[in-house]
């Protein structure tokens, strides 16, 4: 099982910040594809991921355990 | 000792530079960000900030370790608050000792364009007609490939 996380505007699109899914096996940019027609969700060309707190690229494939998590642009400072 | 920290209290900015004094050190510069009410024109109310806490420390950590690794002798510390903050409050402390002043400024400037490429923080402003999440704030950067590329991380 896998912990996806959604954090400002993409968690007000899925409606929960943690969903708890199978991911093991896909890329990232196949669960991100499969997550944004479900859920709508808007402007995921800038929105960069991670995978157990660490940025990841589109093409590193998702393990069991591993928490996802979905970063739109940050606007920290 | 916590130098990266994310703080749901207001911060004490006192603290924040006492965890940088250093003997070796000739110069303290802090940054402190707070909160404006115009932006464009447009009024503020209030804003909210929220992390992803565990990855916005590790990520401030890293900022940290950029900082010592290109300034020798630096020391850096920076909080971040979390939650609502209403105008003039303060949303970030940065610290940094440096042997010379040059090198203090310049490494406080680099963490916080640093905080506003990586770090996962994100506030929600409230105006007085809607409230919206901001992005980068002109929404002019995407990642195709997903995460930050060289040129994002190294610049």
């Amino acid at each position: 099982m896998n912990k996806v996380l959604f954090f400002a505007h993409l968690r007000d699109a899925v409606g929960e910040e943690v969903l708890r899914l199978d991911a093991s096996g896909k890329t990232v940019a196949e669960l991100k594809a499969e997550l944004t027609s479900k859920y709508k969700l808007p402007r995921m060309d800038t929105v960069m991921t991670a995978i157990n707190e660490e940025f990841a690229s589109n093409d590193e494939v998702i393990q069991d355990g591993d928490e996802i998590a979905f970063i739109p642009p940050v606007s920290g400072g | 000792m916590k130098f990266y920290e994310i703080s749901k209290e207001p911060i004490n900015i006192q603290a924040v530079i006492d965890k940088v004094v250093q003997r070796e050190a000739g110069a303290i510069t802090t940054f402190i960000g707070t909160v404006r009410e115009l932006t464009y024109g447009k009024k503020t109310l209030f804003l909210i900030y929220e992390a992803y806490e565990a990855m916005a420390v590790k990520k401030l950590e890293q900022i940290g370790r950029e900082i010592e690794e290109r300034w020798a002798g630096s020391k850096a510390a920076i909080t971040h608050r979390v939650g609502r903050l209403d105008i003039t409050d303060i949303a970030v402390v940065i610290a940094v000792s440096t042997p010379h002043r040059a090198d203090s400024y310049e490494a406080n400037r680099y963490a916080i364009e640093r905080i506003k490429e990586i770090v996962p923080i994100w506030k929600k402003e409230h105006w007085e007609d809607g409230e919206e999440w901001v992005g980068n704030q002109l929404e002019t950067k995407a990642y195709p490939s997903g995460k930050p590329e060289e040129g994002d991380l190294n610049e």
